[in-house]
């Protein structure tokens, strides 16, 4: 029939108009959050008590030189002009100077960064692989002892402070045992044999080959790797969890049941398939936990990512290392919610 | 005795009629449903007994303490556990640890409601504006509030405890103003669902003002929801000061702060390994109260959400 | 020998307060015909279509004497063949498909599922066989809905790809549980229609659940009144008008008719002692 030619014609034209409106909005939503954040750390640098020219040129120097660096912080001008220059220096990447070492903080943060996301990206890495399955495994068999099992993980995850568990895990696992390497991402002999390419020396190392740096290497990343790991996993976990028992509880799954399914068939195929959409924005959010909880985590292994940077920052009142470093993970932790705001849009068919 | 027994029966009837006589009535009723509920999940009531009992030695502090927390002895540092006299031995200064624990406990309880104040009240009150007046309004509180809530907590707290300077009160501040967005958008979303209930629209019709509406009609029902969240909230936000005072930019030393004492004692991790685990096993243990408690709560107070 | 006896069915849940029987002693025999159950909510009519299928999970209690599918005793099957009875030989539709359809399944691929479940044939063949199993429910783009998702479809449409999904395995029995009750009243009798069009094609026994007496008393041979957990009374669906138990009665009498018109609409005055005695057998 002409008619329903027509409207298909239509229908195939139309649905791309929704999907750019839908991705502009996402985009302009990101853009304002932005925004937002740096207002906030704009004003947390103005907030500062110390004052941010005599920390530069010391108690010491001439009221000309006192001038000059004022001007060249642009301290003279509004606020508002001072929150745009600000803005213009974040978009091309630069953070200022760091007070400890003179080098620019953008620098700084991209010598660092790498060690972070090694670490990071290794966590994650664990918990999806072990909270994933156990949360299934919980979720099905609601009530066993497997299920009190991963309650009392997680619950563990949540009440524990990251950074006394590390310490405690140095202690035993490297003090006591000697299972592991130290702090630090290599012993010493193993420093500076690898040729950096990716920052990350697992990456690096099995690139070149060299698999003593690789197993040295390994052995010093696998404690805090596993400490990361765990509260991925309790967070995984009980997500899967609580996800899987909504699904199972669904008609669709009683549909799939009469059909003469078997169970195995009706849990993966069915209730999984359901909440894998859920699952991405889960695993990305538990990304960007983990990057907060590398700051605390990084000092304890002497890890040099960004995390003991921010802290080490702090603790010289170096605020625009602090600010940069903020801003950065500020921005990633946005980026990877809206990543996995897109990614749940999507991959489910109900919102198409 | 059989007198007593009656009186305990018919206050019992009375809790638990199916009939209630007036509105206190009927809540006090309520009341007692959910804690009988509350009292049959043995994990919560665990995790109640632990808060009752830091709530007692922070008032007893004084009394329970064996030592001045403050008081050094150099001659007596890092003395191992079960040593006469400082049963959970001593720090790097000669310190007795457990009565730095106790005295400790004061600051943690000081935190918690101070933040347990700040935080729900400021989300609440952005929530239910926002949720009950709409429109622009609306729009901005909820744009401001989806920006907080994207920020990373810790990491945007210790900024902000850097820019202001090392101090408890900051250290509070600083997490509070992490913290406020999840009740603003619990305490908005149960606000439009109120919003258009019929019975709103009849006390609107009979003259009922928005400020009333909200104080009156809407708030109470936010309570319940609040209340979960907070519980819940409460070990992380125990976590988070504990990792400020770690970095050491919580209470100053000689305070005798949690996460600062582990902090101290992360020198001697492994020769005195004590000095750091102890503080760090009390913390755990009040983190994983708050978290029993608040799973009870939920059970109790939304039982759809069905943890269990 | 019937197509299936159901003898002396309980279905127990345990409670805080105590021991719920939602089934209490229920009997009867379905040969190729369509038989309705009758109840409101609670009467336990559908915990009778899902006992059949031994659907209920723990904590759930199922007790019987027997359920015997043309002679063969369900309950003594092992559950590996329990899962070759359902689809195969009895098959169950449910209330709404927005929720019993698989939200991010095609429904080609879920109506093919229920198909290579029973069948060792090919992808390919089973693709035709939907799409045939999809005309015969009336409808007619098939191509285009084997593609699609189903929250793409309406209410009617769904029920209708819900009754193909599960009569493609060519099942003997149907238990058809509210299959119309989330559907508008102008698509109900559309739906009915086919599925009935289709049990007498095949030869198939229904088991017909509803609370709608009406919509019963029109569409099956014979029906069976549920009363909190028990069968009240088991009548032809032509011989309604003569039903003697006081339930039923007042179920009727509460029906509002244009022949017979009334001064006054009769409210369902329930009796305590309708929940106690024996269940009537429904042979």
């Amino acid at each position: 029939m002409v008619v329903s030619d027509a409207n298909k014609e239509r229908r195939r034209r139309a649905p791309l108009f929704p999907w750019i409106k839908g991705t502009l909005l996402t985009l302009g939503s990101v853009a304002v959050t932005m925004l937002g954040l740096l207002f906030v750390t704009f004003v947390i640098g103005r907030v500062m008590p110390i004052d941010p020219v005599l920390a530069i040129v010391g108690e010491r120097a001439s009221q000309s030189t006192y001038d000059a660096v004022y001007e060249q912080l642009r301290l003279d001008k509004p606020l508002i002009f001072q929150f745009f220059y600000y803005l213009w220096d974040v978009v091309r990447g630069d953070f200022g100077m760091s007070l400890l070492n003179a080098r620019p903080v953008s620098e700084d943060i991209a010598r660092v960064f790498p060690a972070t996301m090694e670490l990071a990206t290794l966590g994650v890495f664990v918990g999806i692989v072990l909270g994933v399955p156990l949360g299934v495994i919980a979720a099905v068999n609601r009530g066993s002892w497997i299920d009190q099992i991963a309650r009392v993980v997680a619950l563990v995850g949540y009440s524990m402070p990251i950074f006394w568990l590390g310490l405690m895990g140095l202690l035993v696992f490297y003090g006591v045992l000697g299972w592991v390497g130290g702090p630090g991402r290599l012993g010493i002999f193993y420093q500076d044999i690898v040729p950096t390419r990716t920052g990350m020396i697992l990456l690096d190392s099995a690139i070149a080959g060299d698999w003593s740096v690789f197993r040295n290497a390994f052995s010093h990343i696998v404690l805090p790797a596993s400490l990361l790991g765990y509260y991925s996993l309790a967070y995984i976990s009980r997500m899967t969890r609580s996800f899987m028992l909504e699904q199972l509880s669904a008609e669709y799954v009683t549909t799939a049941r009469i059909k003469g399914l078997s169970e195995r068939a009706v849990i993966w195929r069915h209730a999984f398939k359901n909440i894998r959409v859920q699952l991405i924005t889960v695993i990305a959010l538990s990304y960007a936990n983990l990057l907060e909880g590398s700051v605390l985590t990084e000092i304890i292994f002497s890890w040099p990512g960004i995390g003991s940077y921010i802290t080490t920052a702090l603790l010289s009142a170096d605020m625009n290392a602090v600010l940069g470093g903020t801003v950065v993970v500020g921005l990633i932790f946005i980026c990877l919610n809206i990543l996995s705001d897109l990614l749940y849009r999507a991959f489910d068919p109900r919102s198409k | 005795m059989s007198d007593m027994t009656s009186q305990h029966s018919s206050w019992r009837e009375w809790l638990t009629t199916d009939a209630p006589t007036s509105r206190r009535h009927a809540r006090l009723a309520n009341l007692y449903q959910g804690w009988l509920t509350l009292r049959a999940n043995s994990m919560a009531m665990f995790g109640l007994g632990i808060l009752l009992a830091l709530l007692l030695v922070a008032l007893l502090a004084p009394v329970l303490s064996p030592h001045d927390p403050f008081e050094q002895s150099l001659s007596n540092r890092l003395q191992p556990l079960g040593t006469e006299g400082h049963i959970l031995g001593t720090d790097s200064l000669g310190r007795d640890i457990l009565s730095r624990l106790i005295y400790g406990s004061r600051i943690t309880l000081y935190i918690v409601a101070l933040v347990a104040l700040i935080a729900p009240v400021a989300g609440l009150l952005v929530g239910t504006v926002a949720g009950y007046v709409g429109g622009w309004t609306d729009t901005i509180l909820m744009r401001i509030t989806d920006i907080f809530l994207a920020f990373p907590r810790l990491v945007l707290a210790l900024a902000f405890v850097a820019a202001l300077g090392a101090g408890i009160e900051n250290a509070v501040l600083a997490i509070s103003l992490t913290a406020w967005p999840p009740y603003a958008r619990i305490a908005r979303a149960e606000t439009l669902t109120i919003r258009s209930a019929d019975y709103i629209s009849a006390i609107r019709l009979q003259g009922a003002g928005a400020l009333r509406i909200i104080t009156k009609h809407i708030w109470p029902l936010c309570i319940s929801s609040l209340i979960v969240r907070v519980t819940l909230d409460m070990a992380g936000i125990i976590l988070a000061a504990a990792g400020l005072g770690f970095l050491g930019l919580g209470a100053q030393p000689p305070s005798p702060e949690w996460g600062a004492m582990i902090s101290e004692g992360r020198r001697f991790i492994l020769d005195h390994w004590w000095v750091a685990t102890v503080p760090g096993l009390a913390i755990f243990t009040v983190s994983l109260a708050f978290n029993l408690l608040g799973d009870g709560l939920r059970d109790v107070l939304d039982p759809k959400d069905g943890s269990q | 020998m019937s197509l299936l006896e159901v003898e002396n069915l309980w279905v127990r849940f345990p409670t805080r307060q105590g021991i719920f029987n939602a089934v209490r002693g229920v009997s009867f025999a379905l040969e190729r015909e369509r038989l309705g159950i009758v109840g409101e909510s609670g009467s336990g009519k559908s915990m009778t279509g899902r006992a059949i299928l031994r659907l209920i999970r723990k904590p759930g209690i199922v007790e019987s004497d027997a359920i015997r599918l043309e002679g063969r005793n369900l309950l003594e099957l092992s559950e590996p063949e329990m899962r070759k009875v359902r689809g195969q030989k009895i098959s169950m539709v449910m209330q709404d498909p927005k929720f019993s359809l698989n939200p991010v399944m095609t429904i080609g691929d879920q109506i093919m599922e229920s198909f290579l479940l029973h069948n060792n044939t090919s992808k390919a063949q089973a693709r035709a066989k939907a799409i045939a199993m999809l005309e015969a429910v009336s409808i007619r783009d098939p191509e285009r809905v084997m593609r699609a998702y189903p929250h793409e479809m309406s209410g009617g449409m769904g029920q209708r790809i819900m009754i193909a999904m599960m009569l493609i395995p060519d099942p003997q029995i149907l238990i058809a549980d509210e299959p119309t009750s989330a559907l508008d009243v102008s698509v109900q009798r559309q739906v009915l229609d086919i599925m009935d069009g289709l049990v007498k094609e095949r030869g198939m026994g229904l088991i017909f659940i509803s609370h709608d007496l009406n919509l019963v008393s029109e569409f099956c041979d014979r029906v069976l009144i549920m009363y909190a957990g028990r069968i009240v009374e088991v009548c032809d669906a032509d011989k309604l008008h003569q039903a003697k138990h006081p339930y039923t009665q007042g179920l009727l009498n509460s029906l509002p008719r244009l022949d017979q018109p009334k001064k006054h609409l009769e409210v369902l005055k329930r009796d305590d002692g309708w929940a106690d005695g024996e269940s009537v057998g429904g042979s």
